[in-house]
């Protein structure tokens, strides 16, 4: 290790910040939010290095730390930088603040909360920078029990059984996922990512599964096996349908700023998960799989649409419409899969899909974050209620608020010149040229956003006032600065999306050499 | 002919100009009238300069040649992969017309808003969205990509979502915004789909690039010849799925359903947007892309696209006339008045005369917004009334309206030589006798002439003639509910629209076709000769026979009896369930509520259910299944196993006791240790690593 690792710095620096956080007397009102927020600050800082430091003409690893961890498992310490980590580095270091700005529970030991949330952040940075699967996992694990305690503590009253849910959900979806990878390292003695993606690319890992174990199985068979395992752990994360129901519960319960990172980093965690574990290593199962894949993908988009539909609590149609637009980068994700005749040599669908797909991450992630914080300020001012039909006409008391809270929700139903269009526009276009009837299938899903989000406009800020509501505030100083960093990034990058696509340019097109 | 063209570097100033002043007024506070208005007029009068020189420009550069000129400023957006995706401004006769019409249109109609809006508490808020409006709307027109056009096309819908629900407070506004939004996103998604089919198919969305756009020769014959499923033409294809996107913005059936329940925006708006510029963008996309609609594999057959143009503009033209008879509000005349005009817009395009669309599209567009202005001048004269029945006599009280509305009506209704809508009628009609592929839309469109005629007549008779109805409703205070003329501000622009209502007509005769070849290339001669052909003079002839039965009619029906709320309607008496069906705008809207979005809230209550109960049902039996097991072990492990350990269990538990001093139930403390051992751990790691 040669130079000063910057990486290894990111991860601790939450924690260390948690640690302070946590022993911040909680005398002074406010104070351990801002000692919190302090921290966040700095990882932000400290990702923009990254971001400056990164060389974008390169699609493979930067600033690698690699060191012999636990030799018995051969597994090594293995931390490394690539156009894709690096994208959700930086979204990782934008929400965390964004989510301790938010509203956050009046109760007790808020100090706690913010700890927890810092503690959240670090796992979350170790997941998406750990090149070695016992390592990745650990984080992955680990980043369980904060969230856990976040919604346990300072949830909404059945808060209890969500978080329950919620763990023991993920947690069924990891041991399959552990299970997956134990039986790749009996096979192969490896645990690295970027091994395992050789092997995978070769063929060599189906071979070794098959020479490993028999069961009576032909070797296809037990790669599929194994690749569904793991699949299973990364679906019910993101989620895919139907492993979806614990989410709503979750992400209706959970505190504000809690959400927010629910739905703007762990559900991104799954898709990483997607990119850089199941498409590398299981190029084969995932083409073999590929039209199950889609149509779940294509379910995923088209029931979380309706299901939202039908809500009328804010949160719950917030959360469908999260599932909704994940569904959107699992589309991108398994029409990339697409076996493409060598002799084409055009990969101009697949490299538009995945870039779609890179950038629906991270749209999605400030978006999604966006509203649940609209839906916290606006619960903030009405005692906890968030009923679609609690309000009517908050536009006339409270314009900025509706106004700041409209453009994100345009954003989200993807009208061009805001961000969430160009990912969309990517992906669709790259799956049509790939697996057209896919594409196809899944366009409804944009109708009936709009539907359920342009509902939420008419319902809570049009008409007449509610006279519940005549003296609800507008959004204070403090709280348009907190929104309005995200909703300045969402024009900037519906309006000029080049730098963000050039950031991880060269990695989609490794990416896409590297497949089959 | 290249130093023609300095001016072609300001063509992105046109949309952004009024864009600039949008997103100013945005963020600028409520209080600040008089900033808004000098923001948003001097933005578009800026836009409207500088679209004049470029219509110079053009005009300049054609100089009469066969030749269209076209020039394209191509520019990368992004790059993705190895791609680059790139956008482009183009400009040529087609929309360089369209611009000046535009930001000239959008100009008086802002005039026009200030006395309309003036007691407004949103006063900013309306001239910053009506400066995003007219942002988007010259963006659109000047895209030369297909990904531009289709941005600017959203954003044309957001600024009319926005404007339609400019009243926010009423139910009915929001309710219709979102109506409009979700309806024209219906076609938008065949847009979107036929755009993403074509960059598959031919690799750019540029309309012109150097002979490797979309619209140029290579990539059409390529179009032209591949098919698709069903044996169809994939030019066919993606030009149908396009005219989706077309029908919607446009108010085609069956998705014209947005456009009458727009009116409930403030009447400007209606002007402008739903009558003069927005609507016309389906028509414009058609003309733009009118190379891939007319693309066919062989030289002689007519194109299926364009027959299916046709034949949905000649439907809708004749529907939206019937339906027109039987309205009662004002503007909901108008409103499906627009939507019969756009459809014969839409034929004008199916039979291949892509000058006579456009130039029915400027010309309605001037005394459509005229109409409006007119009936937004009526409207805020009778304190706010929309209903024609409580209306009457109103010539006597607002002179100035009454003459320039009684201007627009006959451009409308095409009364013969002095009206431009009478010429640019003909010739769509002229084309549409000629077309091959069959006869009828040519009939369809020849009744809708005649109910043109028709509607327009009766609406005339109810608001300006007779006596002033409203009195006797209320005769209380009279004095005060009298109708007034409204004050210059809003008269003056009624009286510049009147005035290019009339003589806009004077380019686009058949003795001298100025627009059309203008538009489509060739010089423009002047030869009174080609007025008396025997087939143009014939079929001058008829429609005037048939306008004037229209009218005829009308005033038979409507001027000899007494009209008003109290009264049933003089044709209801004749044929009361016609006009039942007619009033109720044929049950489209009913028929939609039952299937389409009924089917919606079932499937949406279905998907509902099957999350609340298949899957999470599914889940809680899994978990109850293990919790079972677990109890079972739990049982067991207590009957058989645990006896023997209770005795060394009690070991533990003392010494557990001490250890438990440990559990001070205090988190920080907690923390505190976890801290600690985690500083250990990197001590102990750190170590290893050097040994």
């Amino acid at each position: 290790m040669t130079h000063f690792p910057l990486l290894s710095l990111l991860i601790v620096i939450p924690l260390a910040g948690a640690v302070v956080t946590a022993l911040t007397p909680s005398t002074r009102a406010g104070l351990g939010r801002q000692v919190a927020l302090g921290f966040s600050f700095v990882s932000l800082a400290l990702a923009l290095v990254l971001w400056i430091r990164f060389d974008s003409a390169t699609g493979t690893m930067q600033l690698v730390e690699r060191f012999s961890w636990i030799p018995a498992l051969n597994a090594d310490y293995h931390l490394g930088l690539d156009g894709l980590s690096l994208l959700l580095v930086l979204l990782t270091g934008i929400i965390t603040p964004f989510a301790l700005a938010a509203p956050a529970p009046a109760a007790r030991n808020r100090n706690i909360y913010f700890a927890l949330v810092l503690a959240l952040q670090g796992m979350v940075f170790g997941a998406f920078l750990s090149l070695n699967f016992i390592q990745w996992f650990l984080f992955w694990e680990l980043s369980l029990i904060p969230a856990f305690l976040l919604i346990r503590l300072w949830g909404g009253p059945v808060r209890s059984a969500a978080a329950y849910q919620f763990f023991v959900y993920t947690l069924a979806g990891s041991i399959a996922m552990l299970v997956g990878f134990l039986a790749i390292f009996l096979a192969t003695g490896l645990f690295d990512f970027i091994a395992l993606a050789e092997l995978g690319r070769n063929g060599e890992l189906t071979a070794a599964l098959g020479d490993r174990f028999s069961f009576n199985m032909a070797p296809e068979t037990l790669g599929l096996l194994v690749a569904g395992g793991i699949f299973l752990g990364l679906a019910v994360k993101v989620p895919v349908f139907p492993f979806h129901t614990w989410l709503p519960e979750a992400y209706t319960q959970a505190p504000t700023g809690v959400s927010m990172i629910l739905t703007g980093l762990l559900s991104k965690m799954g898709v990483y998960g997607f990119l850089r574990i199941l498409l590398p290593i299981f190029p084969e199962q995932v083409q073999a799989m590929q039209t199950p894949l889609l149509l779940l993908a294509v379910a995923t988009i088209v029931f979380s649409a309706l299901a939202a539909l039908a809500q009328t609590d804010l949160k719950r149609i917030l959360a469908y419409s999260s599932i909704n637009h994940l569904g959107y980068c699992l589309l991108g994700i398994f029409a990339v899969a697409t076996v493409i005749d060598p002799g084409a040599g055009n990969n101009s669908g697949r490299e538009a899909a995945l870039s779609g797909v890179f950038l629906q991450v991270f749209n999605h992630g400030l978006t999604a974050a966006a509203l649940f914080c609209f839906v916290g300020l606006i619960e903030a001012r009405s005692g906890g209620l968030r009923g679609l039909d609690d309000f009517g006409g908050l536009r006339k008391v409270a314009p900025v608020l509706c106004g700041l809270m409209g453009i994100s929700l345009f954003s989200s139903l993807g009208l061009p010149g805001l961000n969430g269009f160009v990912g969309e526009f990517l992906i669709f276009k790259g799956t049509f040229a790939l697996t057209g009837w896919a594409a196809v299938l899944a366009l409804p899903g944009l109708l009936i956003t709009a539907v359920f989000l342009l509902r939420i406009l008419n319902r809570v800020f049009s008409g007449p006032l509610n006279a519940n509501w005549t003296g609800l505030p507008d959004l204070s100083f403090r709280e348009r600065m907190t929104v309005a960093p995200a909703v300045a990034l969402m024009f900037f990058i519906g309006i000029y999306p080049a730098p963000l696509l050039e950031l991880f340019n060269q990695t989609v097109i490794v990416t896409i050499q590297l497949l089959p | 002919m290249a130093d023609h063209f300095w001016i072609s570097h300001f063509l992105w100033l046109v949309p952004v100009v009024p864009l600039l002043a949008a997103g100013m007024l945005s963020v600028s506070g409520n209080s600040r009238r008089n900033r808004a208005v000098i923001l948003t007029l001097g933005a578009q009068i800026l836009s409207f300069i500088l679209a004049s020189l470029l219509f110079i420009t053009v005009i300049r550069a054609q100089g009469g040649t066969e030749e269209v000129v076209r020039l394209a400023v191509n520019f990368t957006w992004f790059e993705f992969g190895d791609t680059a995706l790139r956008l482009g401004l183009l400009l040529d006769p087609l929309n360089a017309a369209m611009l000046v019409m535009v930001t000239f249109i959008g100009l008086l109609i802002c005039i026009f808003s200030v006395g309309y809006m003036s007691r407004d508490p949103n006063f900013t808020r309306f001239f910053a969205f009506l400066s995003l409006f007219s942002a988007a709307m010259l963006g659109l027109l000047v895209s030369n990509s297909l990904l531009l056009l289709f941005i600017c096309w959203e954003l044309v819908g957001l600024a009319s979502y926005l404007l339609i629900g400019f009243w926010y407070q009423k139910p009915s506004a929001a309710a219709a915004a979102q109506k409009a939004f979700i309806t024209t996103r219906i076609g938008d998604l065949g847009f979107f789909l036929g755009m993403i089919w074509l960059y598959r198919e031919t690799g750019t969305l540029l309309f012109y690039d150097g002979g490797a756009g979309l619209l140029e020769q290579a990539a059409l014959h390529g179009l032209a010849t591949g098919t698709t499923i069903g044996g169809l033409a994939l030019s066919t294809a993606t030009a149908l799925l396009l005219f989706c996107g077309a029908m919607g913005k446009s108010g085609q059936f069956p998705l014209h359903v947005w456009l009458p329940d727009a009116m409930e925006g403030p009447t400007p708006v209606s002007a402008l947007i739903h009558a003069a510029t927005m609507v016309a963008a389906g028509v414009f996309l058609v003309a733009r892309a009118f190379p891939l609609f007319a693309a066919t594999a062989g030289p002689d057959t007519v194109a299926t696209a364009l027959i299916a143009v046709t034949w949905v503009g000649a439907f809708t033209a004749l529907f939206a006339a019937c339906i027109a008879v039987a309205q009662t509000d004002i503007k909901r005349i108008l409103a499906y008045s627009t939507v019969s005009q756009l459809g014969f817009m839409m034929i004008a395009l199916g039979v291949g005369g892509v000058a006579a669309a456009i130039f029915h599209l400027i010309a309605h567009a001037f005394f459509k917004a005229l109409l409006f202005l007119g009936a937004g001048s009526v409207i805020h004269g009778c304190h706010d009334e929309q209903d024609i029945r409580k209306m009457g006599g109103l010539r006597r009280f607002m002179p100035a309206t009454f003459a320039t509305y009684a201007i627009g009506m006959m451009a409308l209704a095409g009364f013969p030589f002095f009206f431009s809508g009478f010429w640019s009628k003909e010739e769509i009609l002229h084309l549409a006798q000629g077309w091959p592929a069959s006869p009828i839309p040519f009939y369809l469109a020849l009744a809708g002439t005649f109910l043109t005629a028709f509607y327009m007549t009766r609406q005339m008779v109810y608001v300006f003639f007779g006596n002033y109805r409203a009195d006797q409703a209320s005769s209380e205070k009279a004095s005060e509910s009298r109708p007034h003329e409204s004050p210059p501000i809003m008269t003056v622009p009624l009286t510049v629209l009147a005035a290019g209502a009339v003589l806009l007509g004077l380019v686009a005769t058949p003795a001298w076709p100025w627009f059309h070849h203008f538009i489509e290339g060739g010089a423009a001669t002047l030869e009174f000769g080609k007025l008396f052909t025997a087939g143009t003079l014939g079929l001058m002839l008829l429609s005037i026979v048939l306008v004037a039965a229209g009218v005829g009619a009308a005033w038979f029906l409507y001027a000899r009896t007494s009209l008003g709320t109290a009264e049933r309607d003089p044709l209801e008496r004749k044929r009361p369930g016609l006009y039942r069906a007619l009033a109720q705008r044929l049950y489209v809207d009913e028929f939609y509520d039952a299937t389409v979005i009924r089917f919606h809230h079932a499937a949406g209550r279905a998907a509902d259910a099957l999350d609340r109960f298949v899957w999470h049902g599914l889940v809680m039996a899994v978990s109850g299944f293990s919790v079972l097991l677990s109890r079972a072990s739990q049982a067991v492990d207590r009957r058989f196993f645990n006896r023997g350990f209770d005795t060394g269990c009690e070991t533990l538990r003392t010494s557990g006791g001490r250890v438990s001093r440990w559990h001070t139930g205090n988190i920080q403390t907690y923390l505190a240790y976890i801290g600690a051992g985690l500083v250990l751990l990197i001590v102990f790691f750190a170590w290893i690593q050097q040994a």
